[in-house]
């Protein structure tokens, strides 16, 4: 017996389901049936076995302003399709078109229980709010990339719509995800680790298991040009406090940062601070705090006049597992503080 | 947080133990330091001399402070 066909339903902004361009912006969202636009071609790529039963569209702005209530519509009209598989886009580099459609996925993913497929330019501001909660395929940054785009979410709706097990991003195409998958290899980590070092350095290519995250690059400030009249501010992740930590800064996976005043304060006593980093051994910190936060040598270049002046105030969290989002957050108010004042350098201590 | 004090278009020199991590999260001068429980110093000196390491690895940070650079340098 003929399976039936999958059903599916498609999302698309104003523009894409021909209703017009910005001035149709506010359109609430609305629901039609069959392929529209893009939903066009794709039906085409995906033949007889599967069917985009309807089409659900909604002007950018008005997703954007009401996410909502948009949202719940969408939902609503989508569930009334009874669809196997939801797919948006592609949205290529549009901010509010991306947010769209990576978040009617979300959505119908979490209220309806099926899988859903958007597509999008890496540099989407969705891609990164939403990558764990869809099958994002990445695409050029302009339409001219829906020839190459339609191909390839057709390809992943097919597996998802005949109930296939999908594969790693790099077998399937779409943006990692973040998920982790237990499987059962025949080598231990020890022997995969070795033969990925031995790879290496042959200078042969080679796949890891666990991909460290890519970090954005700042160009570096000017040189400080007058040392001698330049203050010099202090700043540590290394955890160094007043005795008995009075802002509760937490030992891990810190929330928050303090500044203190070190007026008047020629170096940092066992008796007067600490340290609340954990994951190392405090034994050192704690015996003499300016092996963290070298308050000393700093008041020694001070009065020799090395430095014009140490900032009063010094900064302090801690680094042990501290998310980078927090990190960026503290570093962004530490930065905007220090900016306010005459400082004209800064030296970050680490553990 | 050493880049987003480097945005604002402060220089910074990083002193850090782990001189790959501070080059992966994308620090632009670092200087390395000796030990993680303690950077800026060593217990196993004499208190005059550990000073000095410490004098010499801030002023080492200071000289990173006064250097023109393109990308991200370790000052050894």
């Amino acid at each position: 017996m003929a399976r039936g066909k999958y059903r599916i339903v498609h999302y698309l902004n104003q523009f894409f389901a021909q209703i017009g361009g910005e001035e149709k912006a506010n359109t609430p969202p609305l629901i039609k049936e069959g392929a529209v636009g893009p939903g066009i071609p794709l039906q085409q790529v995906l033949g007889e076995e599967g069917e985009i039963v309807a089409t659900v569209f909604c002007g950018d702005n008005y997703f954007a302003e009401n996410i909502e209530t948009a949202r719940a519509q969408v939902v609503e009209y989508v569930s009334s399709y009874t669809p196997d598989v939801f797919v948006a886009g592609p949205a290529f580099a549009a901010g509010r078109y991306g947010i769209a459609c990576a978040d009617s996925c979300s959505a119908v993913r979490e209220k309806l229980g099926i899988p859903v497929v958007t597509a999008m330019y890496q540099e989407n501001p969705a891609l990164d709010i939403y990558r764990k909660d869809a099958y994002i395929i990445p695409t050029a940054g302009s339409v001219l990339g829906m020839k190459d785009a339609i191909p390839k979410m057709a390809a992943l709706v097919r597996k998802l719509g005949l109930g296939q097990t999908v594969g790693t991003p790099e077998e399937e195409g779409y943006f990692p995800r973040g998920i982790r998958v237990n499987q059962f290899v025949d080598q231990t980590g020890a022997e995969r680790a070795v033969d990925m070092l031995l790879s290496k350095l042959k200078g042969e290519p080679f796949q890891t298991e666990y991909l460290m995250p890519t970090f954005e690059r700042i160009p570096p400030s000017p040189a400080i040009k007058d040392l001698a009249s330049t203050t010099i501010a202090l700043v540590t992740s290394g955890g160094i406090v007043p005795l008995g930590n009075p802002d509760r800064i937490e030992a891990a996976s810190a929330s928050k940062f303090a500044e203190y005043n070190i007026a008047g304060i020629d170096d940092l006593t066992a008796d007067a601070y600490q340290t609340c980093h954990g994951g190392y051994d405090p034994t050192y910190a704690n015996e003499d705090p300016d092996r963290v936060l070298p308050l000393d040598a700093m008041r020694i270049l001070e009065k020799s006049g090395t430095i014009g002046r140490l900032h009063d105030l010094y900064y302090i969290t801690v680094g042990n597992a501290t998310s980078v989002a927090n990190a960026q957050k503290f570093g962004r108010d530490i930065a905007e503080r220090l900016k306010a004042t005459d400082v004209g350098g800064v030296i970050l201590t680490s553990t | 947080m050493a880049k987003e004090i480097d945005r604002v278009g402060l220089p910074v020199a990083h002193v850090a133990t782990i001189v790959p991590i501070s080059l992966t999260v994308g620090a632009n001068r670092i200087v390395p330091a000796i030990a993680i429980p303690h950077p800026l110093g060593d217990p196993r000196l004499p208190s005059d001399e550990e000073r000095e390491l410490r004098l010499n690895l801030v002023r080492k940070a200071l000289q990173a402070l006064q250097t023109e650079v393109e990308s991200q340098t370790v000052f050894d």
